[in-house]
């Protein structure tokens, strides 16, 4: 069933929820957010999108598959993680660069992990979901 | 606050118990999913609760003047919770291929005879 | 000393195992990933091993928190030992499922879950903190599942749940256990805890944690009441991945188990008994199982829980020379039961089957296979001078000594039934006349022959090394022995950890 108010609204509702799943990321380091729950959010972006307009829909404007988000996500945080060890500090110790960013804030390692667990999690929910969807 | 969540504590354990002993499969699902809930409050519950006063120091002062909430609690509880979602997930799926090849919910139909082993 | 080297052996098989998700679909390219990682990981392992053994516990303060407050990681003896048993262990899988998988799984994704499979393993055996070893042990069940599911036949998808039930039952313990323990002493690194749980006063309600230990971690390795699962779900997935269960996942509740009751919880006469009583029965109940089957892989599936009691009782009994007999058993244990479901493959591969009332004659048809396997079984068995021989000393001596008789029992009784069920086995799939020759589906003679040496290698490299195991006996005690010394006495463990305080 479709509804024509779920499809005008989801096309408002989904920028505006990818925009705050990413500030959902940005803010994590200080304060409530991060990038398990930015993931979430963003994954839910999608899903309420499919719920109005099917699954195909979605997969059509996603462009390329859920799971190469993955492997980019793992690679984005593995690397952060194993960054330090080029200066000789042990594995997982943050780094930050001096100066703050505008819009962005601090950049450092930390930032880069919860991005790739950000996109770990949303290609890990929409995988799951188009699985279960399309089974139909 | 405490006695609250204990009374919510042994209200999960006991339904996740119950519902992990019925023959269907999405009861037990069900009732694993509550165990986990009620662990995490568990956690919770043991890790001391202090109400309102964050684990952060105020610029003056070098150590914490008063007693604070701990947040490695908050952070076990955390953790558990993103790996039960993605232990869940599985099993929904898991659960649903089930269903779809046995075509029963109840547990005690998922043997296939050892004939059929190759 | 701080040392990165400790966390190699882990992100090697995570890298692997993103560089595969990118390959994903290209089954070519992740086979010869897969097995180019497993020899880097064999590397790593030999040479972080070798640094451990000549230079003692190197720790890892991970993020550079001081220890008893970040995630430390820490290589002694026991965890150095069962990495690199586990990088053999994952080298011959790899080999083996490059040909022993239908392409239909490889796309599925195998290979990278494998190798995350691997990669949790190796965690869980180097981390030094409860909470880490939790989520090790997390990321390890998730890969199962996914391995196990892998093709979704109907047999194995019905394992897979009661698999899946029982070991998120197995983590909520565990998880509760860890949740009290952490309201005791209000600490997770294992180093730490081992101090602080001393001067908590309430010493019953510790004794009650450690059952919740006990029941998580006996679900996992499957002990007497709680083992029904493994037999039931073991002989569904394919051979090279029950290889690596078979192998490897029971044995990290057998290590979180002497991890966690020689730091943590040391054994008072209660667990004492309730670990030997619990490894009699599942002596007893195991050997019973694998009297009755028929199917080679259901008949390992009971010996594995048989022979997890000889581990336990050694836990149970808890002095140096029952740990030595325990871990001795273990570095056996886990290369030959790998060797196993890899040889259960193997049979498949050559007559289509693996019951035995409709095998036989392999010993006519493939002599020098034959040959090789036998190493195996009889070093399963436990015929001196075989790997399996040697452990089982150190628990007859240790347990005449303590006079556990029940125990002894146990012990003779399991080696027997092993004895029979080989025998019966042997002269039944090697031996006898096949029945019906018309039926035998010989899948192994039209492959190519670098797929047969694929096939036939990792069983030749694992039969090595349990001959090596079992005639170089004397340098494996020597690592046993160095590896009980510091379960019982673990200043040396706790002095790395937290620094000399």
């Amino acid at each position: 069933m479709k509804s024509a108010i779920l499809q005008t609204a989801t096309r408002y509702l989904l920028p505006i929820l990818l925009l705050f799943s990413v500030f959902l990321l940005l803010r994590g380091h200080y304060y409530p957010g991060g990038g398990f729950v930015g993931g979430l959010v963003a994954s839910i972006a999608f899903v309420l999108h499919s719920f109005a307009n099917g699954t195909k829909a979605t997969m059509k404007i996603l462009r390329y598959k859920p799971l190469s988000l993955i492997p980019i996500g793992l690679g984005t945080a593995a690397c952060s993680v194993i960054f330090p060890l080029a200066f000789g500090l042990p594995a997982m110790t943050g780094l930050w660069l001096e100066e703050p960013i505008p819009v962005i804030g601090m950049i450092g390692t930390a930032i880069f992990f919860d991005l790739g667990v950000y996109l770990v999690v949303i290609g890990v929910v929409l995988t799951i979901l188009f699985t279960i969807a399309l089974e139909e | 606050m405490e006695l609250l969540l204990v009374l919510v504590l042994g209200l999960l354990y006991s339904a996740g118990v119950y519902l992990i002993l019925r023959r269907s499969m999405v009861k037990l699902l069900l009732g694993i999913m509550l165990l986990g809930h009620g662990t995490n409050i568990l956690i919770f519950v043991v890790g001391k609760i202090t109400k309102g006063h964050p684990p952060v120091i105020d610029e003056t002062y070098k150590v914490f003047q008063e007693i604070y909430a701990d947040p490695i609690p908050q952070a076990l509880i955390l953790t558990a919770i993103v790996i039960s979602f993605g232990l869940t997930s599985f099993a929904i799926v898991l659960l649903k291929r089930v269903y779809a090849l046995v075509d029963s919910d109840d547990l005690d139909n998922l043997n296939t005879p050892e004939e059929e082993d190759i | 000393m701080i040392d990165n080297h400790i966390l190699a052996p882990i992100f090697i098989q995570l890298f692997v195992a993103i560089i595969q998700l990118i390959f994903w679909r290209k089954t070519i390219t992740q086979r010869y990933l897969s097995i180019g990682g497993s020899i880097i990981g064999l590397l790593v392992a030999i040479r972080l091993f070798s640094r451990v053994y000549e230079g003692g516990i190197l720790t890892m303060n991970a993020a550079n928190w001081d220890a008893p407050f970040g995630i430390v990681f820490v290589a002694d003896t026991l965890s150095v030992t069962l990495v690199l048993l586990t990088s053999i262990a994952a080298l011959s899988v790899s080999l083996f499922s490059s040909v022993g998988l239908s392409r239909q799984r490889m796309l599925y994704g195998y290979f990278p879950i494998f190798h995350f499979l691997i990669m949790g393993l190796n965690g869980a055996f180097l981390t030094g903190d409860i909470f880490n070893l939790y989520v090790f042990f997390e990321v390890i069940i998730i890969s199962s599942f996914v391995l196990m599911t892998l093709g979704g036949r109907k047999a194995q998808v019905e394992g897979a749940v009661k698999y899946m039930a029982m070991n998120i039952l197995a983590s909520t313990f565990f998880l509760t256990g860890i949740g009290i323990l952490y309201g005791l002493t209000g600490s997770l690194n294992m180093a730490d805890l081992s101090l602080k749980i001393q001067e908590v006063q309430n010493k019953s309600l510790i004794g009650i944690t450690s059952c919740f230990f006990i029941v998580g971690f006996g679900i996992k390795s499957a002990v007497f009441p709680l083992y029904y699962w493994l037999p039931s779900s073991y002989h569904t997935p394919p051979s090279a991945v029950a290889a690596t269960f078979g192998g490897l996942l029971t044995k990290v509740g057998i290590y979180a188990m002497l991890r966690v009751f020689s730091l943590i919880f040391i054994p008072d006469d209660f667990t004492r008994n309730l670990l030997l009583t619990i490894a009699v029965f599942t002596i007893i109940t195991g050997a019973m199982g694998a009297l009755i089957k028929t199917n080679i892989r259901r008949l390992f599936s009971y010996l594995i829980v048989c022979h997890i009691g000889f581990m336990i009782g050694g836990i149970g009994m808890f002095t140096k020379v029952a740990l030595m007999g325990t871990i001795f058993y273990l570095i056996h244990d886990i290369i030959v039961k790998t060797n196993l479901f890899l040889i259960a493959g193997l049979i498949r591969q050559l007559r289509g089957s693996m019951d035995m009332k409709k095998l036989g004659g392999l010993y006519r048809d493939y002599p020098k296979i034959t040959l090789l396997i036998a190493i195996v079984l009889f070093s399963l068995v436990g015929i001196p001078p075989l790997s399996g021989f040697w452990p089982k000393i150190y628990l007859f001596q240790e347990a005449f000594t303590q006079e556990q008789y029940f125990y002894v029992f146990g012990l003779i009784v399991g080696s027997f039934v092993t004895l029979y069920v080989i025998a019966k086995m042997w002269s039944e799939v090697f031996w006898k006349q096949p029945d019906n020759e018309q039926d035998i589906d010989d899948r192994f003679e039209p492959m190519p022959l670098y797929r047969k040496i694929l096939m036939v290698l990792p069983i030749g490299i694992l039969a090595l090394t349990t001959l090596y195991i079992g005639l170089n006996a004397e340098t494996i005690v020597h690592v046993a022995d160095r590896i009980s010394t510091q379960l019982i006495d673990t200043s040396a463990y706790v002095q790395a950890v937290l620094g000399t305080k």
